[in-house]
């Protein structure tokens, strides 16, 4: 942190201002420490909360996780995707019906082919957004109600199965006790695709698009191409947000959660700006597993599960006000 | 109006394609029109004598709430805002007078519902306006609040028991002369109040002035956060109309009644024209786009699919119409 500050030169509107980048890392940064503050709350409130709570957090987090990145990849270049609730549904349903009664190795095709799945449906919400210019909220908002259709197609009822290694990918520790197998694999889903992403040309158009598309477009960039491909991202991190449920639940259920919702929120309490090219993943990961665990906490103390529902709501509209008024502080 | 001075001074290039292109562009109400009358005449084919005065009626019924949850989100994304509240706020309005009434009696029940959907709105409203939350992530959240708070008053009410009141069912499900909705009396005098107060009132051009360029309307002296408040109330206050609407029209009274209409009353809007980026649309394309959705889905649900291809085919056409709809309307 000290680096960037004492390689800066005075910055001009041109460059790249070293405050944008403190500020954003400093919005990650506070998420942090209010997500070490809640585990000491967690561990005085409910002293034998240990291994086993951590695990159960991560398992409870992974989908909404998985769903907050994926729709960060759509509000990243100023789009929204509406449909990721349904993606999730779509793809649980195929790789549980897939993969019911079959080979262990066979699951492994069948993941493949579900990544592959996704990025396609990704690929169809992403051209209806460019070629037909509607909305983007409201093409995802129509493919929300296709994909969930699809996916009753599929399976009329929750069924299916899970391959053995699947789920045991997402349940259990990894190496000590205190490391949860669910939280490695968000952590090597994230570095192995977002990372080399983030770092890559195509990366960087992203967020020019998301940032300002007149000028991104003038400077080589291919607007459409970029927002078909922030779609298909979308949907490739729904299709393992879906497969991650199959994991954890061992069945597909054709019912959407209430994941794209929240994966919203998510994405707006993570620091991600909904006006696009402003943001990053790591944010809306935390702030799910901060909701996550605030709920675990008022069950902890026995607080009615609606209270709870409010409270996520309250929190919600609480931190963006905090945000926007530090926003509109500086602005001035 | 300066458009209708406009469209008469082009009528007579309406001949050429060019014409009716600019003459949709500034009408947009009849492509709209165009829409639904073929709708209507899919419905005739698919089921050859199902349309009829009574089949009118049942439509008008079903589109009418939706219409006025539809009105909440034209106003709101005249601003380049949305609503997404009403169906919480709705559902909850027409629970809590249904709990209540037996207590307090229909009157004071339905003060009791309005003003807590004002409270509601004036919250979104504070949030969008004062503290410029982002309308989406400021509804959202308390649409999770008034939920929860909808189901904690739902067990405390639980061993009282709950019934939709007769005047509800009346207002919301009966027809007069075997084929007029009666919820038109309540609707016809609220649609014509929200046209005349976006296209007649100070007000109204301010909702279209912010959405238009929020910077120009605030160094004009607009108060964006007073108008913004101001707003919500009112789309809150709708959406606790509708909420009755819609109890009466199912005899259902739940916490999450309405809350399947939240979507479709969002696309609704955006079929009738309403920009969600702020600035354009107007009512009466709104309540076209609600009585279109309407036929849509009794199309499906006449072609007697699965409930799976039914959503598909919902999905794909509001794509189709909407993407139709700008094909036309924009060069």
């Amino acid at each position: 942190m000290t680096a960037t500050v004492t390689s800066s030169k005075p910055t001009t509107g041109t460059r790249r201002p070293v405050g944008t980048v403190l500020r954003r890392n400093g919005w990650t940064l506070g998420l942090l420490g209010i997500l070490a503050l809640l585990l000491v709350i967690t561990k005085i409130i409910q002293p034998s909360y240990g291994p086993g709570g951590v695990q159960g957090l991560a398992i409870s987090v992974l989908p909404l996780a998985l769903a907050a990145v994926a729709q960060t990849c759509a509000v990243l270049a100023r789009g929204i995707d509406l449909s990721i609730g349904s993606m999730m549904a779509l793809t649980s349903v195929v790789s549980a019906s897939l993969m019911e009664d079959r080979s262990e190795g066979f699951a492994v095709l069948v993941v493949f082919g579900v990544l592959l799945l996704g990025l396609a449906i990704g690929a169809v919400n992403g051209a209806l957004v460019a070629f037909t210019r509607v909305p983007d909220i409201v093409v995802t908002l129509a493919m929300l109600f296709v994909w969930a259709g699809c996916a009753l197609l599929v399976l009329s009822t929750p069924g299916g199965g899970s391959a053995a290694w699947l789920s045991s990918l997402s349940r259990g520790p990894f190496l000590t006790q205190w490391i949860p197998r669910a939280a490695v694999v968000l952590i090597v889903v994230i570095a192995v695709i977002w990372i080399p992403l983030r770092r890559s040309r195509l990366g960087l158009s992203l967020y020019a698009v998301g940032s300002d598309p007149l000028a991104a477009f003038r400077s080589g960039v291919s607007v459409t191409r970029i927002k078909i491909f922030s779609y298909m991202l979308a949907g490739l991190f729904s299709a393992i947000a879906g497969l991650s449920l199959t994991a954890t639940t061992g069945i597909g259920t054709p019912v959407p959660g209430p994941y794209t919702l929240l994966s919203v929120a998510a994405v707006v309490l993570g620091g991600v700006s909904l006006a696009g090219g402003r943001g990053g993943v790591f944010g809306p990961v935390i702030a799910v597993v901060i909701l996550s665990l605030i709920r675990t906490d008022m069950t902890f103390l026995n607080v009615d599960t609606n209270l709870a529902t409010v409270a996520q709501g309250l929190i919600l509209v609480g931190v963006v006000m905090v945000g926007s008024l530090i926003q509109l502080r500086r602005d001035r | 109006m300066s458009t209708v001075d406009a469209a008469t001074s082009r009528r007579p290039r309406w001949a050429t394609a060019g014409g009716i292109r600019v003459l949709f562009r500034e009408r947009p109400i009849i492509p709209l029109l165009g829409m639904l009358a073929m709708l209507v005449v899919l419905s005739e084919v698919i089921r050859p004598g199902i349309v009829s005065s009574n089949w009118a009626g049942v439509m008008i019924r079903g589109a009418v709430p939706l219409a006025i949850l539809a009105g909440c989100q034209t106003m709101t994304m005249l601003t380049a805002g949305i609503d997404l509240s009403v169906g919480a706020v709705a559902s909850m309005s027409g629970f809590l007078v249904a709990t209540l009434v037996a207590d307090t009696g229909l009157p004071l029940a339905i003060v009791i519902a309005l003003a807590i959907c004002a409270v509601v709105g004036f919250v979104n409203g504070i949030g969008a306006g004062v503290f410029r939350v982002h309308p989406l992530i400021m509804t959202l959240g308390m649409s999770l609040v008034v939920l929860g708070l909808a189901n904690v008053w739902q067990l405390i009410r639980v061993q009282t028991g709950s019934g939709v009141p007769s005047g509800f069912r009346q207002l919301g499900a009966n027809m007069m002369f075997g084929f007029v909705p009666v919820n038109l009396l309540l609707f016809i005098p609220l649609a014509l109040l929200i046209m005349f107060t976006l296209n007649r009132t100070g007000f109204g051009r301010l909702l279209y002035a912010i959405g238009d360029n929020e910077t120009a309307s605030r160094l004009s002296g607009a108060k964006s956060w007073q108008v913004l408040t101001v707003l919500y109330v009112i789309s809150a206050v709708l959406a606790g109309i509708a909420g009755f609407l819609y109890s009466g029209l199912t005899n259902v009274a739940s916490v999450t009644l309405a809350d399947s209409a939240l979507l479709p009353s969002v696309a609704a809007a955006v079929i009738g024209g309403t920009s969600i980026l702020g600035g354009r649309g107007n009512y009466s394309g709104t309540m076209v786009g609600a009585l279109i959705l309407t036929v849509i889905s009794s199309i499906l649900s006449s072609l007697g699919y699965p409930e799976a291809v039914r959503q598909i085919l919902f999905g794909s056409m509001i794509v189709f119409v909407a993407a139709a709809y700008t094909r036309i309307t924009t060069d």
